[in-house]
């Protein structure tokens, strides 16, 4: 019988099921990081526990570390309490910390392909929803809260339910300057944000077998954002390629065995699945929110919503969009005026994200009385930054060239909004106050439109403010 | 370890509308900055409670006439976007027993039944009766049953839902499932040793 992946990694993993019915769950793969894991480390300790596979655990700090700051103690004693706990708990227990001296240190989802860590055919989890990206090799990988992190800390397994596959085709050819970030803000904006609940989704079709590694990341990073537990793409000599020489990768005979292991574990064809969307490549289109969640997206070209025109629950929320967002009804969303302009985070942090945008940006300026920072994903993405030269670009044009952290995603560090400012960003969430101010706004987008904000000061069609031609 | 059997909350009750309250709401990241989940509780909601002076904008929660409840109502998809246990913990540490929403998403739900905190569905219509019932009685206690799946309130009542698997960890006193995964040593091995790249 021909089986999903889903299905075949599930399977491989299941150690038994519990009383409630709930399978439990081995985690091949355990990433931590500062702000989700010491609260567990502090329920072992009260329980008298171990970590149960410690060199199955790899920890690195990203959210509160400062990108334009290293010396410690941080200015800030709670963040610096935050990364000396992080320290003590992996000492303690053995586990392996990429920190800042080790050169390896950045975001999680970014470090962990990075390093070769993130595998086919794996289970893995992280205290941090975008986990979901790892999915990108072929892994089921799950977000979890602090609670199951001290159980996969202590057993190395988790209680979970499985979940149901559904396949979203993208056939077609992408148009020329539309990406990875606009394909899911679609998908979301398609299927809606907890269109995905009880749900794994398996992303395949032309668009992804000819995306990148870094683009698969991209998409499966926001599955969450689509309600869906984790997102994956079958692995294929893309991921191969990817992994080859890594430092985590097999290496000699181990590498083909693992090679045809990890061949073994995409989807079977002819399998089923709970639910089949297709997508034409050819529908999709620059993509920017609107809005106060990531469904809340629109083309470039459209205009906002016009609270009039819908009815009920939809008038409500999109009411009270508007008004946070301070936008008005049926207006046209390019040309809105930006405060701020940020690239980076796990969505778009990557090598690839800075160097496309970077083919555009050269001799071109920062508007005035904006602030546009870039922030490379992890140290490994800022060094073969430098070694391209592609620092040096987006220094010229005028961004703030940051180092790795999680930065103004989620404003845990000193990058934030300051009062009602506006930020085009190439991050993954448009919540009420997620950039740092209890009142600031964001429009996520792609990185190239980020750019195109930063250069015009606007929200703009990065189309036609860099003359993007047929790819 | 011997864990309650939930098997009813009840208690007053407070309605928060809204649809895709998502984990930020419910927590702004600033206070995550901690190495415990102590103290938490006042910082639910914190930025559609408060303003930037600390002085309060109108909420419910900020209504003396709900303060004390330990259920909470609210609408669709509540609880989306971040993992952040710190969401259900401040919920717990504020002093709700309970959640009756729409819906809710994944990984919160899964979190808050880590917690013992049941959280059940109902329809709308029906968690608007509720709502307009503590309304206009905010002393009126209102009654979770997991057993019989439904929701009590002045004399009415209305049928609610939650997970299969959750619903039986609660009732049963195995919402914390560290015990049993414990327990599960030998089939640990067993698995892990089937798998080679758990086994180099």
């Amino acid at each position: 019988m021909p089986q999903s992946l889903f299905q075949k990694v599930w399977d491989a993993h299941a150690v038994r099921t519990l009383a409630n019915g709930q399978t439990q769950l081995l985690i091949g793969t355990h990433l931590i990081h500062e702000v989700t894991s010491p609260q567990a480390f502090g329920m072992l300790r009260d329980l008298s526990l171990k970590v149960a596979m410690p060199h199955r655990t790899f920890a690195t700090v990203d959210h509160i570390v400062p990108t334009d700051q290293f010396a410690e103690p941080f200015a800030d004693p709670l963040a610096d309490a935050m990364i000396k706990e992080l320290r003590r708990n992996c000492a303690e227990f053995g586990i392996t910390f990429f920190d800042r001296s080790t050169g390896k240190q950045g975001i999680v989802h970014i470090v962990g392909p990075e390093q070769g860590i993130t595998q086919p055919g794996t289970t893995i989890a992280c205290g941090d929803s975008h986990t979901s990206t790892h999915g990108a090799f072929g892994a089921i990988a799950f977000g979890i809260g602090t609670t199951q992190i001290r159980d996969v800390l202590a057993t190395q397994t988790m209680a979970l339910g499985r979940l149901k596959v559904r396949r979203i085709n993208v056939n077609g050819r992408l148009r020329s300057g539309v990406y990875a970030k606009d394909v899911i803000l679609h998908i979301i904006r398609v299927l809606g944000v907890n269109g995905g609940t009880g749900f794994a989704y398996e992303y395949g079709g032309e668009v992804f077998d000819r995306f990148s590694m870094e683009e698969r990341m991209t998409v499966c990073n926001m599955s969450i954002e689509g309600g869906a537990r984790a997102g994956y793409v079958n692995p294929d000599d893309t991921t191969y390629a990817y992994l080859k020489g890594r430092p985590y990768s097999p290496k000699g005979a181990a590498w083909d065995a693992a090679v045809a292991r990890w061949r073994s574990f995409a989807s079977d064809p002819g399998c089923t699945y709970d639910d089949v969307v297709t997508i034409d490549a050819a529908d999709i289109v620059p993509t920017v929110t609107w809005g106060i969640n990531p469904g809340q997206g629109i083309s470039i070209n459209e205009r906002v919503p016009d609270p009039q025109a819908v009815s009920g629950d939809e008038r409500t929320s999109v009411e009270e969009a508007l008004a946070y967002m301070k936008l008005p009804p049926g207006a046209p969303i390019k040309g809105t005026r930006i405060d701020v302009a940020f690239l980076g985070s796990c969505t778009n942090g990557r090598l690839s994200d800075f160097q496309e945008v970077a083919r555009f940006l050269r001799g071109r300026k920062v508007a005035p009385g904006i602030k546009a920072i870039a922030v490379p994903g992890s140290q490994g993405v800022g060094l073969l930054c430098a070694e391209l030269g592609i620092d040096r670009v987006f220094r010229d044009a005028g961004f703030e060239w940051r180092e790795a952290g999680c930065s103004m995603c989620l404003a845990m560090n000193p990058d934030k909004l300051v009062g009602d400012q506006l930020c085009a960003s190439s991050s993954n969430r448009n919540f009420k106050g997620r950039q740092g101010s209890p009142t600031g706004r964001t429009i996520l987008m792609s990185p190239l439109m980020v750019a195109a904000a930063a250069v015009t000061g606007t929200v703009a069609d990065a189309r036609e403010v860099f003359a993007v031609g047929d790819r | 370890m011997a864990l309650a059997q939930i098997t009813s909350v009840s208690g007053r009750a407070v309605y928060v509308p809204g649809n895709d309250i998502d984990t930020d709401r419910i927590i702004p990241a600033r206070f995550m900055k901690c190495v415990t989940f102590d103290g938490l509780g006042e910082f639910l909601f914190y930025d559609v409670r408060k303003n930037a002076d600390g002085s309060e904008k109108p909420h419910p929660l900020n209504e003396a006439r709900f303060k004390g409840a330990t259920i909470l109502l609210s609408g669709l998809n509540f609880g989306c976007g971040s993992s952040r246990e710190h969401a259900p913990q401040a919920i717990q540490k504020y002093g709700f027993r309970a959640v009756v929403t729409e819906g809710f998403a994944e990984i919160f739900f899964g979190n808050c039944t880590t917690l013992g905190i049941p959280c059940m569905v109902a329809k709308r219509e029906d968690i608007a009766r509720i709502a307009e019932a503590v309304n206009s009685d905010p002393q009126l206690e209102v009654t979770l049953d997991l057993s019989a799946r439904e929701i009590r309130f002045g004399g009415q009542v209305v049928k609610a839902t939650i997970r299969e698997t959750d619903r039986d960890a609660l009732v049963n006193g195995r919402w914390d499932a560290i015990g049993e995964l414990l327990e599960g040593r030998a089939a640990i091995d067993a698995t892990a040793a089937r798998l080679p790249y758990l086994a180099a």
